[in-house]
């Protein structure tokens, strides 16, 4: 370790002292907690938020002439100001909040459905999670619509001349994740979004990946719908945020019937509600809306380019101590990358790799992430994920690679 | 040796050891060293799909016994087959649909079994019961 300390543009130190679950032990180890790509852990700002909502001012929102309601709308309402802040978005009604990525994306696939015909081409990539994948293939299914990918490189990147060859006029939509969650690469979505465009078909980013490291400008990416999930950014579970350009979301057919979506009910006749709550029906997650809110507050009180200049060390260092290690093969080597390595080491299953470091306190991923095109592009069952956070530390980075190296010499 | 004997025996050599290390390593030797089933059963309609490792298992009928033969793709997961297959093969179909995997958990490796885990596993004693109904029609 590290003659690196004096260079941390972070105090990690005080940092984890916000997290309260990085204290604790697993089999009577440290925790060291590498799978943040799966989800992140929640600093105690955002703790207390939730702890604050249930006892200060539980109640339904936009419905109720009380004081209670009145304040819990105004703190929802202002958690979608603060996120659309964040992205740079032109009006907070393109914001609308979803239980999460996958929620927000099937409500655009399923909005979707009217806006294509038979014979009409989509377009997602080859480094998508199944969530990106297999509400296109529904979406393909229901329309006649077909389903073109864009293939990938060893390097795990995206083939751009394959893409921009898959590109007519026949596309009508493209889907790709602004990071991939098995490998960590960044696409580039800047090159993706221009080209959809100039062929006049709309394009969704998945940036539940991104959103981590990345602050993304979504007017001046000018892309129709960018999803998120809140608990990958030190937000709880069970919420998120679909963005889509007004133009489209007036467009696209409710998602779901219920309460608040509607403007007018008669059984002739229901006139549905202005964006955003025409997306938004029945009683949503009040309390992680506003703790979503108070998680952007949070990031960015530490500063996303601090967390990406810190996370990038963390990545050179664990990279470089891990291929010292014999045997070990990294997927996903491209100069564009986030805090994740996915890798394997020879003739170890992944899954006997993951068991073993469990027992020494390390939490990593093994499988196939959820992206099972992409393993089986390696022809590999999976692969051992570790992906760090800007609250992980280079001496975390040390007992993972320890932690590696006994289970190695355990397996072989 | 009955179900139950055996499954004592195992939680007796499992005893000798102090930590979890000297489990796994137990575990380890126990999946690297057992030819467990012959390569060509080792084909998809045998393949019990766990979400990470892959298990298969044949079954073959010796008199009134029922014989099992198993793998796995990962080393750990395949110490936990061996202990399963020496524990149900070569027993009585009856005997099998009534056993119970207590001794799992007494032997320390009741994570191994949970449901969740993604491990195939589960599935696999389901199969072997699976297996162990099917034969018992056919006996009766």
């Amino acid at each position: 370790m590290k003659a690196v300390a004096n260079k941390l543009p972070l105090d990690i130190e005080t940092i984890r002292l916000d997290f309260p679950i990085l204290k604790r032990k697993v089999n009577g180890y440290p925790l060291v907690y590498l799978d943040n790509a799966a989800t992140s852990q929640t600093p105690q700002q955002v703790i207390n938020v939730i702890v604050d909502y249930y006892s200060n001012y539980n109640a339904n929102i936009h419905r109720g002439v009380h004081s209670l309601s009145q304040e819990a709308t105004d703190k929802y309402e202002s958690a979608r100001k603060k996120i659309q802040q964040h992205f740079n978005v032109a009006n907070s009604h393109e914001i609308i909040f979803t239980s999460g990525t996958t929620h927000s994306i099937n409500l655009v696939a399923n909005g979707f459905a009217q806006e294509l015909e038979k014979g009409d081409e989509v377009i997602v990539s080859a480094l998508e999670h199944h969530s990106n994948i297999v509400p296109w293939q529904m979406l393909c299914e229901k329309t006649g619509a077909i389903l073109k990918v864009i293939p990938m490189t060893q390097e795990g990147e995206l083939d751009m001349d394959a893409f921009h060859k898959l590109l007519s006029t026949k596309t009508k939509m493209v889907f790709v994740n602004h990071v991939s969650n098995a490998l960590g690469t960044v696409n580039p979505i800047e090159e993706i979004i221009e080209a959809t465009h100039k062929v006049g078909a709309a394009i969704l980013v998945d940036g539940a990946q991104a959103a981590p490291h990345i602050k993304a400008d979504l007017q001046a990416l000018d892309v129709d719908f960018y999803v998120v999930s809140a608990h990958k950014i030190c937000g709880p579970t069970g919420v998120g945020m679909l963005y889509g350009k007004e133009k489209w979301l007036n467009k696209l057919p409710p998602y779901q019937g219920g309460g608040e979506m509607i403007a007018t009910v008669s059984f002739e006749k229901t006139t549905y509600a202005e964006l955003p709550h025409k997306f938004e029906a029945g009683t949503p997650n009040i309390c992680g809306g506003i703790a979503f809110g108070a998680a952007i507050d949070y990031m960015n009180s530490i500063g996303f380019e601090n967390i990406a200049a810190y996370e990038q060390q963390l990545l050179e260092y664990a990279t470089k101590e891990l291929l010292e290690i014999e045997g070990v093969k990294i997927y996903g080597t491209s100069k564009e990358k986030t805090a994740v390595i996915s890798f394997n080491i020879e003739g170890i299953h992944p899954y006997d790799i993951g068991t073993i470091v469990d027992k020494l306190g390390i939490a990593l991923r093994t499988g196939h992430h959820c992206a099972q095109p992409i393993m089986d592009f390696y022809k590999i069952p999976g692969t051992v994920r570790a992906s760090f956070s800007f609250y992980n530390t280079f001496e975390e980075v040390d007992l993972f690679i320890a932690a590696i190296k006994k289970a190695k010499t355990m397996l072989q | 040796m009955t179900i139950q004997e055996i499954q004592e025996e195992i939680v007796d050599e499992f005893s000798m050891f102090d930590d979890w290390m000297q489990r796994y390593e137990y575990m380890i030797e126990l999946g690297k060293s057992l030819p467990l089933i012959e390569e060509k059963y080792k084909v998809e309609e045998n393949l019990i799909k766990g979400c990470q490792s892959k298990v298969w298992v044949h079954a073959d009928l010796n008199g009134d016994k029922l014989a099992f033969s198993a793998d796995s793709d990962a080393i750990i997961t395949k110490g936990i087959v061996a202990i399963l297959i020496r524990t149900y093969s070569n027993q009585h179909p009856t005997a099998i649909i009534e056993a119970d995997n207590k001794f799992i958990d007494e032997i320390g490796l009741k994570e191994h079994l949970s449901p969740t885990r993604a491990n195939g596993l589960v599935s696999m004693i389901k199969q072997l019961k699976m297996y162990a109904i099917a034969y018992q029609t056919q006996l009766d």
